[in-house]
Parts: C-alpha cells; structure tokens; sequence
C-alpha cells in the first residue's frame, strides 16, 4: 500500500497535484492527506496526477500521501435512498450530521446509506431459475409509495443456485447465489459518470402531468423529455422546480440543489413531509431523493452532484418507475467546471468555461430518455434543469448551449416576476418540442380539441403582444372593439389562466380535465364576444359584465372536483350573450 | 515544526513567495518580521517546495532578505468571548479601541464551515422594521440574508441605520446584538454608524471590525470572515439574535479581483474571479439559525451596484444566493422620496413563510402581492402618457396614476424618525388600494376585499 501512494506536490484550492501516481487510474477515487479527503484523479500527465477533492483542502500540505481506493467514483445503489438526503458524493447529511454536528467538517470520510439497517425482503425467484442482467429477484418496501425492486446489476446472470428465504436482512448479506459465481446482495454499486445500459430507447409518448397550466396546457414536458428553465435572479426558478417536485406525476423525485441556497433545501425537508399527494394520500417525502450541495459547499462536489443524481435515477428508472429530475442550477454545475477547469489552468472558450462545456451538457441532458429497460418494462427518467443565466441575460454561453440540448424550453421573464406574474414563463419565449408528440396523447385523454383549443388562445396571445406595441404608442382607447376584445381575452388568459398560485389549497395543482374546462370556457366567452362586438356591442359593456370576473376567479371559486360547476358557467355566458345579443340587434 | 524562513524569491504586489519549504499546510497563517513589524499572511498555493503567501498588510518595505516568516500551522483564528460586544476591531480582528487583547473565551477559525442543511430552522419569524416598504413588500425574516442594493449617493446607510434602531429582533426573545463589518467605506460613513448606534443606545451591543477604504486591501478579505465568525459565536453559543451589516461588498469583490489578478488567475466576467460566486457564497451561507441553538444570524450586506447596474457581476451574483434584495432607486431619490425603494425589483424569498394568518395579517399576502401587481401597471400607464399626455388617458387608467402618486408619497415615503408598526402599514396600503375600483384589485380574495375596501 505505502509503495503505491502518491505523494502531493501542488495545492491550489481543490485541485491537488501528487507525483508517483503512474498506477493510478483516470476518474478512480483517491484519498488525499491525513484527514483523508475524497477526490477523483482527473488527468494524469506520465508520473504527475491531478487530483479534484470533493472537501475543503485547507491544511494539506506537501508530500501528503494519495491513496488510491480502486474504484472509480461510484454510489451504492439499494434500499434506503428514498425520502433521504445526500451531499454531492452520495453522503447523507444525517450521518455527516452525527458526526461533525451543526457544521461540515473536512475529513468525514466516505459514507453512503446504511448499511446495518435491516429490511424485509419477499423473493420473486427460486432456485433452477436463469436471471439475466436487470431482473428482479426480490422486493423490499422502501416507503409507503415505492416499493424497491432488487435487480440482477447489469453485466451479471446465471443459474440461481442458492436463495434466501422471505425475511429481515442486512445489506451485506448475500441473497442470492448465482452458478457463474456471483453473488446478490441487497445494493450494487455504479460509477456516476457511465450511464446504465437500458434495452432501448423509446420514442416519446406520455406528458409529465404536472397541474402547472401554463406548462401542461402550453409547453407540455414529457416523461423522458427534458426541459431548460432560464431565468435571472428572483424569477422564480427554484419555485417552478419546487411546484414540479411537488405536483408531477413521476413516480420517483430526484431533486438536486446544486450551488443553491441552504435555507432551500431545509424548506423541502420540512415541507415535503408535510405534503400530501394527490393520488396516494401519502406523504410526498415517500417518493422523493434530495441531493444537496449548497452554494458554500466544496466546490469539486457540486461538480459531481449532478452525475449523483441522474445515477440514482437511472437505477429506479431500471425498476420500472417514471423518475423525474430536478436540477436547480446546471449554471452552477457549469461554473464549478469552470472554476476547476481554471484552476487547472486549461485554455479558456467563451466567458472562461472550459470548450467541453457543450459536450458535457449533452451527455447529461442525453441520459434522459423513454426506455425499455433490460428487464422489459417501459420506464423515463425526464430531467428539468434550472438555469441561473448572468444578469438574466440568455445569450451566455449555459443558456444557448443548453437551448442545444433539450426540447423544452421554459423562459422565465424578470418583468412578469417584477408585477408578480407566477409563474413567470414569458409565453412568447418558451416553447415545447412535444406538442406533436403528445398530440394523439392530449386527444385520447383529455379532448379532441384540447391542443387546438391551445393553439388559438396562442395566437390570442401573440396578437396582444403586437397589439401592445401600438397601444404603448397612442392608448387603447383608439383601437376598433374587435382588437380590445383581444386585449381583454389576453387578459382573462393571463391573470385567470396563467397565472396560478402556489400557495392557494386548489390552485397549487390543477388536474388537466379541469384545465381543459377552463379553457374552453375563455374560448367560448372569446366566441361569443366576438359575435357580440360585430353586432354592436361595445367593448366596456362585455368588460364590466360580471362574467368577466367570474371567469378570472373560476381558477379560485371552481374546485378540482368541478362536478358541473363549469356546465353552470357555461349556461351562464351563453344565456348572457344570447340576450345581449338580441338586445343589440334589435336596435 | 516551526522553522523560520529568512529569504524570499519574490515579492509581486500583496504575493510574496517563499522557496525551500517543509512542512507547510494549504491555507495556514504566516507571520512576517519585517524590521521589528509583524505582518501576517495566508498560504494561497503550493507548489512543491515554493509557498505562495497572501500578505494581508501591504508588502512595501520588504525586501528579500530582510525579513523573517514564520509557519503558524493553523489557519486564522481569532478569540471570543461574550467581552466583544462594544468592542471595536480591525480587519484581521486585532482590537483598535485601546480596550487591550480579548481575554479567555474560545478561539475559532475565521473561515468557519458550511452550515448542514438538514442542521438548519427554516427562517419564519419576521423582524418589524418599523418601515413601510420593507415590512410589507419585503419582509424581513430572521434568520435571513437581505441585501441592500444600493448606488453611490443614495442612503443606504440611513436605511440600515432606521433598520437597526427600529428593528425589534429582541423583544422578549433573548439578547440582540449588531455586528458591523466595514469593507473598503469612507471614515465618514464610519463615522455615521457609530453615531447612530450611539444615538440608538446600542453601542455596547454592538462589535465593530473596520477595513476602512485607506485599509490594507487584502485585510480586506477577512474582515467579514472575521465579523461572521464572532456573529456565529454569539448566535449559536450565546444564544443571541445577530444582525450583521457588511458595507460594502464591491469594496470585498474588488479587493478579490486585485488579489485574483496579482495571482494571474483565469479571469471571468469584467475580470472577477471565475471563484467569485463560491466565495460570496461562502459568507452570505452563513447567515441562518441552527438546531439546538436559540441565536440567529440576519444579514443585511450593502452593495453599491457600478453604475447603478444590476446585472453587473457583484449584485448579479448576490441576487441568485440571498434570499431577495432590496433595490434602491436614483430616480425615486430625486423626487425627494426617502426610502428611495423600488419595490418592482426588490424581493425577499422567505417573507411567503412569515407573513399572513399567525404572522402579521392574514390579508398581508394578498395586500402585498396587488401592490406589486398594480404598481406595475402604474408603470405601464405612466410610459404611455409620456408619449400620449396625460389628458388622453382612460379614466382607468388615471386613476392608477392617482394611485401611483399615492403609493409613493404616502406609503413609500416616510421620516428617517418614523416608526410604523405592520398593521398601520397595512391601513395606509388599503387606503391607497381604494383609490382602484374594486374590480381592478384581482389579486386579492374577495373575503378581504369586503372587510378592507374603502368605500
């Protein structure tokens, strides 16, 4: 062991270089020092080798020793990640909290779930039976909602030649022993940086529901899709993603706060559990995966924080779960390989990130996808990144290249944030990809009209922003009824629709049949006020109609579980339209 | 262990480098003789056998060989005890008050470490400050890090001042205590703030570390480490409730990007570290309350934007780690408007935990969340009656104007000495709102519109 350590020659920051490391491997996981410190070889140049560290270097010093640890940068994968919280190297934070208390200390050592806990595992295999590579041998319930299924690690199969009985085990113990000489325990591990293998991709078909109309209605994501949201400072990013951990219909949630604030992350930690979902009446921590690596934590960690995340993912995606992941910021991610990269003094590209940045975006955002796994079940992992652009400006370097690499693109706009539009997705800015895709989808679930309902309110949107542009030259009170009634319907759009509040008990989430209600009542009301404006009726009668305001509050005053509260309104607009109608027309 | 160097092999700027070194650890303190001074300084690089020291104090004066430095082996700590308070210190936390060293009491790093976030209270109690803006549209929360965003001539050192007499983070709930770290600002700001705590009669409550602007640069570096590290001493072993100001944080970033520059570092944006994000990081994160401890740590930083630009490095980066910002306006200023707050930009993350029902009133958010939405109408229609004139406006649409003037004049605005509790904010929010027709309020829940309107 003492011949094959290397010994430190250079510090600077996280970036430690030690000679007599000809026998290391690239990406292999080191220990640096006394304190023992993790870090990753990430170059080695004949003897010298560049080491990242995942924690603070303060106190290395020269001729301290690198340890090699013969394995690749890895997380162990088995029972006990969900509703858990880990820092960016898979460490959960309980245990770091057990033992440096309030405050994380350098040295801890490696740590991953626990190990000595005990769980109930029900085999689905006997012995004579050949497993291949992703098949289930065994069950354990991990929370109420996700019922944790033990697979064959990939690369691995035989004969089952010995097997457990039903019953409380320990991780290390061996389950199932395969005549190839395997042997199956409760975990595997992986390497961060190599995707799972997977049968094959396929091609996308189902929305990630996520009761957010703006995006559901507008720019649907789908489930193995990704989706970019950029915006400045106080835009509401981290909102967006919360409102999507919360209210998607994954079955999984991998959250990653990258770079991000601490109060955040212990506002997820203690809202989740107190948050129930929808559909099991279950707490929503019970699906949920928190990766935490906040703004003043090791900088090198943040960098691997998200290849920790998409992993553990990919692993639930291969049990057969839609797993969906939040990554709140990639710009964060971006700048960590920015400032590694710079302390490595590589050639700079474009504002100092590294020229792989592009390539390293791809391959992440790639790692998404609808999938056949090797087990043969239909399974997604979709990913959601944030993106914190400089001074909110998306022509940097992350945006555009980010822009590149996903298919739904959700722009937030300082000026919607600053009137306290929430959420704040410019709908002039943002598109979706999907909306072919999921076409058929929307018109077997929802409605036939459902996406052409969608289109025309787009286009009564797009004329109001052109019609605003001369209104900001010569008022409104100009221009002929038929162009204010666009205005006003722009209107009942943005604040009745749009609009949606986080914190209201029934807006928070709003289920798609009950979206399209509301849609189709903006656009019958659109109908019939056009109608009524070409026989005659002024635009202030419409406007101050009580209607109007019943719609704007129809998001409030309509529950989720409408019965036939919008058959009422309905009636109601028509019946006052007709009347009005007739009233005009009669002149 | 601690073998004294008598040589160096360079001195550039604030670097000095240090050949045929043993022993040394990554980001320990050195102590430099030169002719009878003691200078002090950070090991920022090793290489091999060459050290790189930062020296805090400046390197005029030193030669090559005529001086001495020592290996400390640890890295900057400084003494604490609960003899701080009204205490006044330099950048490096060495005392300047002639009240002699502080004895007993522990000693901490500077540096400090990342606070667990599963450690962490989430922050849900609000500080009245006792101004309308602020409180409503703003709120401060303990536990908070709100910045003040702020230009060159605009006051936001009065803002702070009224923040601090006003603020009530004590009542009843254990001790309160300022600590204020002075970056790089004139001797007579200085001046104001320590009149001002006078005036407050919170001098003995307060501990000053000052890094005045004709201060060492580096020093400049740790002054808030230092400030921090007492703040975290007092909060989560005393048990107190902290407001620490840092004024200013351009002054920090600058001397950053000297030091940064003088190491030829990868420049980033306007040549800023590419580091500059994690190391502001690495002082706001500290604000916050833990488990097991009664204390808080509230920061309020005051940045002054170059040229009043917010999307410049410094606030652009501070906005996406604090939690919100309080944005002051030249143009608000110069209609003789004092708090010069615009409230459009300004933001506090946290207030939606702390304001409402059991907090402050339950028509709070709603109230707030249609101030925002029709202040920025106002906005709209005043842009548009510059082009168009005034006369030819809607009659909607004047109104807003009405209640635009209102807003400004009898909300925003208030007397440096004016201390208005939350419900009388809120009765002046109303009596403005009920200029609007009623339907125009859409954002607030018709229960509330039928208790509070006017009219």
């Amino acid at each position: 062991m003492e011949g094959s350590a290397g010994r430190v020659v250079y510090v600077n920051g996280p970036v430690v270089k030690a000679k007599n490391m000809k026998n290391f491997k690239m990406r292999e996981m080191v220990t640096v020092g006394e304190k023992k410190l993790i870090g990753e070889v990430i170059s080695i140049d004949e003897d010298l080798g560049t080491v990242q560290v995942y924690e603070e270097t303060t106190g290395i010093k020269i001729d301290d020793e690198v340890v090699s640890t013969k394995k690749p940068l890895s997380v162990t994968l088995g029972p006990g990640i969900v509703g858990n919280i880990f820092d960016g190297i898979q460490r959960p934070l309980n245990i770091i909290f057990d033992k440096s208390g309030n405050f994380i200390k350098e040295g801890i050592g490696l740590a991953t779930i626990d190990k000595t806990r005990k769980w109930y595992v029900e085999f689905k295999v006997k012995v004579g039976d050949v497993l291949k590579e992703g098949d289930i041998f065994g069950t354990v319930d991990e929370t109420p909602l996700v019922k944790h299924h033990l697979m064959v690690p990939p690369y691995i199969q035989g004969k089952v030649v010995e097997v457990k009985q039903d019953g409380e085990y320990e991780m290390e113990t061996v389950l199932v022993k395969l005549d190839s000489g395997a042997e199956l325990k409760m975990y595997q591990e992986w390497p961060v940086r190599i995707p799972r293998p997977v049968k094959e991709r396929l091609p996308i078909q189902k929305p990630l529901i996520t009761g957010q109309r703006v995006i559901d209605t507008f720019f649907p994501i789908a489930k193995g899709g990704t989706a970019a949201i950029p915006g400045g400072f106080g835009t509401g990013k981290t909102m967006t993603q919360h409102q999507l951990a919360k209210w998607s219909d994954a079955d999984i949630i991998v959250y990653i706060g990258c770079g991000e604030r601490g109060n955040e992350m212990t506002e997820v930690l203690e809202d989740f559990p107190k948050l129930i979902d929808p559909t099991s009446n279950l707490p929503l921590m019970n699906r949920t995966i928190l990766i935490a690596n906040t703004s003043n934590m090791p900088v090198a960690a943040r960098e691997a924080s998200i290849y920790t995340g998409i992993t553990i993912a990919e692993y639930f995606r291969d049990m057969g779960y839609n797993v969906a992941v939040m990554a709140d910021s990639t710009s964060r991610w971006a700048e960590a390989l920015r400032e590694i990269s710079g302390r490595l003094e590589e050639m700079p590209a474009e504002e100092g990130y590294p020229a792989y940045l592009p390539s390293r975006l791809a391959e992440f955002y790639e790692r998404a996808g609808y999938v056949k796994t090797l087990n043969g079940k239909e399974a997604s992992v979709t990913i959601i990144g944030a993106v914190s652009p400089a001074g909110g400006d998306f022509s940097e370097p992350v945006t555009q290249n980010t822009k590149r690499f996903v298919s739904a693109f959700l722009g937030l706009d300082r000026k919607l944030a600053y009137s306290r539009h929430y959420p704040a997705i410019n709908w002039l800015s943002s598109y979706s990809g999907y909306i072919t895709q999921l076409e058929e989808w929307y018109k077997q679930n929802v409605a036939d009209d459902m996406i052409f309902l969608r289109g025309e309110m787009m286009k009564v949107l797009q004329e109001e922003s052109k019609l605003l542009e001369t209104v900001k030259l010569v008022g409104e009170d100009v221009l002929p009824d038929q162009q204010r009634l666009i205005l006003e319907i722009a209107r009942l759009l943005k604040v009745g629709y749009l609009q949606q509040n986080a914190y209201h008990k029934e807006d928070t989430f709003v289920p798609l049949d009950k979206q399209y209600m509301m849609l189709k009542v903006v656009d019958n009301f659109y109908r019939l006020a056009r109608e009524a404006v070409k026989v005659g009726v002024p635009i202030s009668v419409i406007k101050s109609s009580e209607l109007f305001y019943r719609i704007i509050k129809m998001k409030y005053e309509i529950p989720n579980d409408y019965k036939n509260s919008f058959d009422l309104l309905m009636s109601d607009i028509n019946e006052y339209f007709s009347n009005l109608i007739r009233e005009y027309e009669g002149d | 262990m601690h073998k004294e160097y008598m040589s160096l092999k360079k001195i550039e700027g604030p670097l000095i480098v240090i050949e045929g070194v043993e022993g040394v650890s990554y980001n320990e303190m050195v102590e430099i003789k030169v002719q009878g001074e003691t200078k002090h300084g950070k090991v920022v690089q090793l290489n091999n056998d060459l050290a790189i020291v930062q020296v805090f104090e400046n390197t005029s004066g030193m030669s090559v060989n005529n001086i001495s430095v020592k290996f400390t082996g640890k890295s900057l700590e400084i003494k604490l005890s609960r003899e701080i308070l009204g205490r006044m210190f330099n950048g490096i936390g060495q005392p300047i008050d002639g009240g002699g060293p502080i004895f007993s009491g522990i000693k901490l790093d500077v540096n400090g470490s990342p606070i667990n976030p599963v450690a962490r209270r989430y922050p849900r109690n609000y500080i009245q400050t006792g101004i309308s803006a602020i409180d409503t549209l703003t709120t401060l929360i303990r536990g908070q890090k709100l910045p003040i965003f702020s230009g060159n001539g605009l006051p936001h050192n009065q803002i702070a001042a009224q923040i601090v007499k006003q603020a009530k983070v004590a009542e009843g709930e254990g001790d309160f205590a300022v600590v204020f770290a002075a970056m790089g600002i004139k001797h007579d700001d200085a001046h104001y703030f320590i009149k001002t705590f006078q005036e407050a009669g919170v001098l003995d409550k307060v501990v000053m570390f000052m890094n005045l602007a004709d201060d060492p640069v580096v020093e400049r570096i740790v002054t808030p480490r230092c400030a921090l590290t007492a703040a975290e001493y007092l909060a989560f072993y005393e048990n107190m409730h902290i407001l620490v100001i840092m004024t200013d944080i351009t002054s920090y970033c600058e001397a950053l990007r000297e030091i940064s520059a003088a190491r030829e570092e990868v420049p980033g944006r306007k040549g800023y570290p590419g580091y500059l994000y994690s190391d502001l990081a690495s002082l706001y994160e500290r604000a916050g309350m833990v488990e097991g401890s009664k204390g808080s740590i509230t920061q309020i930083p005051i940045l002054t934007m170059p040229n009043d630009d917010i999307t410049h490095p410094i606030p652009d980066l501070t906005g996406y780690i604090t939690e919100g910002q309080i944005v002051l306006s030249r143009e608000i200023y110069q209609r003789n408007i004092y708090p010069p707050i615009n409230i459009l930009p300004s933001l506090s993350r946290l207030m939606k935990d702390g304001i409402g029902e059991g907090y402050t009133r339950e028509d709070h958010p709603d109230v707030a969340n249609q101030l925002f939405s029709s202040y920025s109408r106002v906005q709209e229609v005043k842009a548009l009656s510059q082009v168009i004139g005034e006369d030819e406006l809607s009659e909607i649409d004047k109104k807003y104007l009405e209640f635009g003037e209102a807003f400004e004049y009898r909300f925003l605005r208030q007397e440096f000495n004016e201390n208005r509790d939350i419900n009388r904010s809120l009765e002046i929010a109303w009596d403005i709102l009920s200029i609007l027709p009623k339907n125009e309020l859409d954002r607030i829940n018709p229960k509330f519109l039928d208790a509070f309107y006017r009219g």
